[in-house]
């Protein structure tokens, strides 16, 4: 093996009086693609904000070629040639690919910029990585994965040798995935290193040549990939067995709630019928674009739109969200970090947001709100400390306590977005039970979801939405992998599935 | 992703700061002149914060939920002409005495209730910019002061002035009823900031509208009353500043929105939303009115330079403001 590009020893982080991580070693070797997995809140950040030169080390030694050395900061990890991508890209969205990729190091002519030099590199760099975005579109338009090629493309420029990436496929399609993916494999072998972290790990075992896996700010296992399968790579990633990911499914459920008829989204859905039982999972699946989101949100009156909506037998009208409310309907949103949680203010603000007349006569009832707070610890095991804002609480932390708020507020409908983006396997499985057991309450729930898997393993009936319309209805045995994407994609028993769904 | 328990010790800082700019201002004009801290001085210096204190604590709410209001110096302006204007009509009629005062303030309450709803309403249901909407409302009510002045001065009748006086002059036990009425519109803004719904919605609203209109919230009405709650307290302002002088022009109330805004943001109130307090920008509005008052009772430096130290205390607040937030 080669000699290590960049390696941490020993390398403990503290925040305050708490130590976050613990001793760990890390090594990254050029020309290999080496994936960081592990929970959510088990230091997979704290190390990549380590190796980017983004936060020092409270102890321990980093090691670029050999020697130890001080990250005063990411620019002076940059001038090393460490680059980080973030999750939330790091882009001026109004500027174009090119203004974007020069940032800060324009080429100049005398005073004025040499814009032709820079469209020409900034066409090579895209084309090294088999992006056809032109160099003068601008970012905003720019699809997620060709806005992770602007990324790295950046990052090409600055001659990285070693690559960070923070979840790089969680915004992807498959289809962007797969790009992603072979430009990865075309960067290591050009000799970069890789460090990428995914919660996907089929992704992991397809790319990775190097694993580290992480648990509560620890190293507990590292070696080649080709090692572990995915079953024992969750297992070491949560610390037990984890054997059935998904709550079993109820056989009763009871009376129809909630009625929709011919609803339609203006530019988004059109003609959309279904019922919804007390005690039900409805799963809905489709495409990205297919119009899941936005026909819930027309649902929840976040949305202009039409069509006979019947709660518990009568009709009803709902042009905003509060309305949705009233009659016991709450949508939970797919983005927590721009419309699920006020990033800047802390757990209790947070909570009681959607439920505060529940704690309001003419004044707060400060103290009540406290006392929910510590019950939705309890309940949803949420785990940071009181005082910190939001926005430091780990993904599927802040997962639950959207889950929390939605459910202070004691909705009898609930549509639940996407339930688990962008969270571990040992979270997912308490969300699914927390959503199983809502269920069993007698609320009846609807569950979007992009991961298959998910819509499949909870939902007790799926419905697949295909431009904008419900293109069919699947129950029990019948929801399978094969049938979800042949109606998603609108293709007949014959053809051949395409995998491409997500 | 696992930063923490970070103490909250940057948040003592950015409480801290502002009392303790007040505690050395004081302090200086302790030192510079003996009757500073006497009881005429003191009086003094809080009735002027009256009028600009009144108003920035509605201002107060309008910037937490996000929002922001240039109009309030003209729209001040405005209503003490429309006031003056109606007073001198019913005078004939009605004669100088307690209803013809009485209808002179429903009318500055309810001109300012209008004019607030206008604002609001175009920045809610028209979902224009509040700084365009209120640039362009500022425009139009002072130039509606100018023009129902005629280009001069509206001037209330002498005798209805000299009884209507009393309102800025009198007060009860020594303290004149502009202090009294600051005072507690200052502790009702403060009950209603920290511990109401509309308080928390305002913050949340300020913090992120769409986690706001997502989690149910009814954002469109909170923002609309902040901007009613801010015309009535520019009414209730009027109401106190109209006896004072007994007149109107189109200089009543120049750069008051400036002044209520700037007081806002030194006590602490994050300009872009979010995070407010109304007891920080009583504070900012009497740093503001001590600063004018210690130049004039010091030779030092001219008062000519107080709208120059006013500047620099202003980006000065700011930037301990930022240094006092969370860094990455």
């Amino acid at each position: 093996m080669t000699t290590p590009v960049l390696a941490l020893s020993g390398v403990s982080r503290s925040f305050g009086p708490i130590e976050v991580l613990h001793g760990v070693d890390i090594t990254l070797h050029p020309g290999r693609v080496h994936a960081l997995i592990g929970e959510n809140g088990a230091g997979k950040s704290t190390t990549m904000k380590i190796l980017a030169g983004y936060q020092p080390a409270s102890s321990g030694v980093i090691l670029l070629d050999g020697q130890p050395v001080t990250l005063s900061s990411m620019g002076d990890a940059e001038a090393r040639g460490i680059s980080m991508i973030h999750q939330e890209f790091n882009l001026a969205e109004q500027l174009t690919v090119e203004q974007n990729i020069f940032l800060g190091r324009e080429l100049k002519r005398g005073p004025f910029l040499d814009k032709p030099a820079m469209q020409a590199t900034t066409r090579d760099l895209l084309a090294r990585l088999d992006c056809h975005a032109a160099p003068d579109r601008v970012v905003s338009s720019l699809s997620n994965s060709d806005k992770q090629m602007v990324e790295i493309a950046k990052a090409l420029l600055r001659d990285t040798r070693v690559l960070v990436m923070d979840e790089p496929t969680a915004v992807l399609t498959q289809t962007e995935t797969a790009v992603l993916m072979a430009q990865v494999r075309v960067l290591r072998d050009q000799g970069t290193a890789v460090l990428f972290t995914s919660h996907k790990l089929d992704e992991v075992k397809a790319i990775a040549d190097d694993l580290t896996i992480m648990r509560d700010g620890a190293v507990v296992w590292t070696g080649p990939a080709s090692d572990l399968d995915e079953h024992q790579m969750a297992e070491a990633m949560v610390g037990r067995e984890v054997s059935d990911l998904y709550p079993p499914k109820s056989t009763t459920v009871g009376e129809v709630v909630l009625q929709v008829s011919g609803l339609s989204v203006p530019g988004f859905a059109e003609d959309i019928s279904f019922t919804l039982r007390k005690g039900e999972i409805l799963g809905i699946a489709g495409l990205i674009g297919s119009g899941r989101t936005e026909t819930f949100e027309g649902l929840a009156g976040l949305r202009p739109a039409k069509g006979a909506v019947r709660i518990k037998g009568r009709p009803v009208t709902i042009r905003h969200p509060w309305q949705a409310l009233d009659h016991g309907l709450c949508y939970l949103t797919e983005d927590r970090k721009t419309r699920g949680l006020l990033l800047q203010k802390g757990m209790r603000d947070n909570l009681t947001l959607q439920a505060l007349h529940k704690f309001s006569q003419v004044f707060l009832n400060k103290s009540a709100e406290d006392a929910a707070l510590d019950q939705a610890i309890a309940d949803f095991d949420i785990r940071g400390s009181r005082s910190v804002i939001v926005g430091n609480l780990s993904g599927g932390n802040q997962q639950k306590l959207l889950f929390a708020k939605t459910m202070l507020s004691d909705p009898d409908i609930i549509v639940i977005d996407e339930p688990t983006r962008g969270i571990d396997i040992g979270t997912k499985q308490q969300m699914y039970g927390f959503i199983r057991r809502l269920a069993e309450q007698g609320r009846a729930i609807v569950v979007i979801s992009s991961e298959m898997q998910e819509v499949i393993g909870l939902s007790d009936r799926v419905l697949v939405m295909r431009r904008g319309r419900i293109a069919g209805e699947l129950t029990g045995d019948a929801a399978s992998e094969d049938a979800i994407v042949r109606l998603a994609m609108g293709v007949g028993q014959a053809a051949t599935p395409d995998k491409e769904f997500v | 992703m696992s930063d923490i328990a970070k103490p909250p010790r940057q948040i003592q800082m950015g409480v801290i700061g502002p009392i303790l700019a007040l505690v050395i201002l004081v302090a200086m004009g302790a030192a510079m002149n003996p009757n500073f801290l006497g009881w005429d001085n003191i009086t003094n210096v809080l009735a002027r914060s009256a009028f600009i204190g009144i108003i920035a604590v509605g201002m107060t709410f309008v910037i937490t939920a996000g929002g922001l209001d240039l109009s309030v110096g003209s729209m001040a302006a405005f209503v003490a002409g429309l006031m003056i204007l109606v007073m001198n009509k019913a005078l004939p009629t009605m004669g100088v005495g307690v209803p013809v005062v009485l209808l002179g303030m429903a009318v500055a309450l309810g001109a300012g209730l209008v004019a607030g709803l206008v604002n609001g309403l175009l920045i809610t249901r028209l979902g224009i910019e509040a700084f365009i909407v209120t640039l362009g409302s500022m425009g139009i009510y002072r130039s509606l002061v100018t023009w129902l002045a005629d280009g001069g001065t509206l001037s209330l009748d002498f005798g209805l002035r000299t009884f209507y006086q009393p309102v800025y002059y009198g007060g009860l036990f020594g303290i004149s009823w502009p202090i009294i009425v600051f005072a507690v519109v200052v502790v009702l803004g403060e009950i209603l900031m920290r511990s109401t719904a509309f308080g928390r919605h305002c913050a949340a609203i300020g913090s992120n509208d769409q986690v706001a209109r997502y989690s149910s919230v009814r954002v469109a009405r909170v923002r609309l009353l902040t901007y009613v709650m801010l015309g009535v307290l520019v009414g209730v302002a009027t109401i106190m500043y109209v006896p004072r002088l007994g007149s109107a022009s189109s200089a009543t109330g120049l750069l008051w929105e400036l002044e209520a805004i700037a007081a806002v943001i030194i006590g602490g109130t994050v300009l872009k939303g979010g995070f407010g307090r109304v007891w920080g920008t009583v504070i900012g509005v009497l740093i503001l009115t001590l600063i004018g008052n210690i130049l004039n009772l010091t030779d030092f430096v001219s008062p000519y330079l107080n709208g120059a130290i006013q500047g620099a205390i202003i980006v000065l607040a700011v930037v301990l403001q930022r240094e006092s937030k969370p860094g990455h």
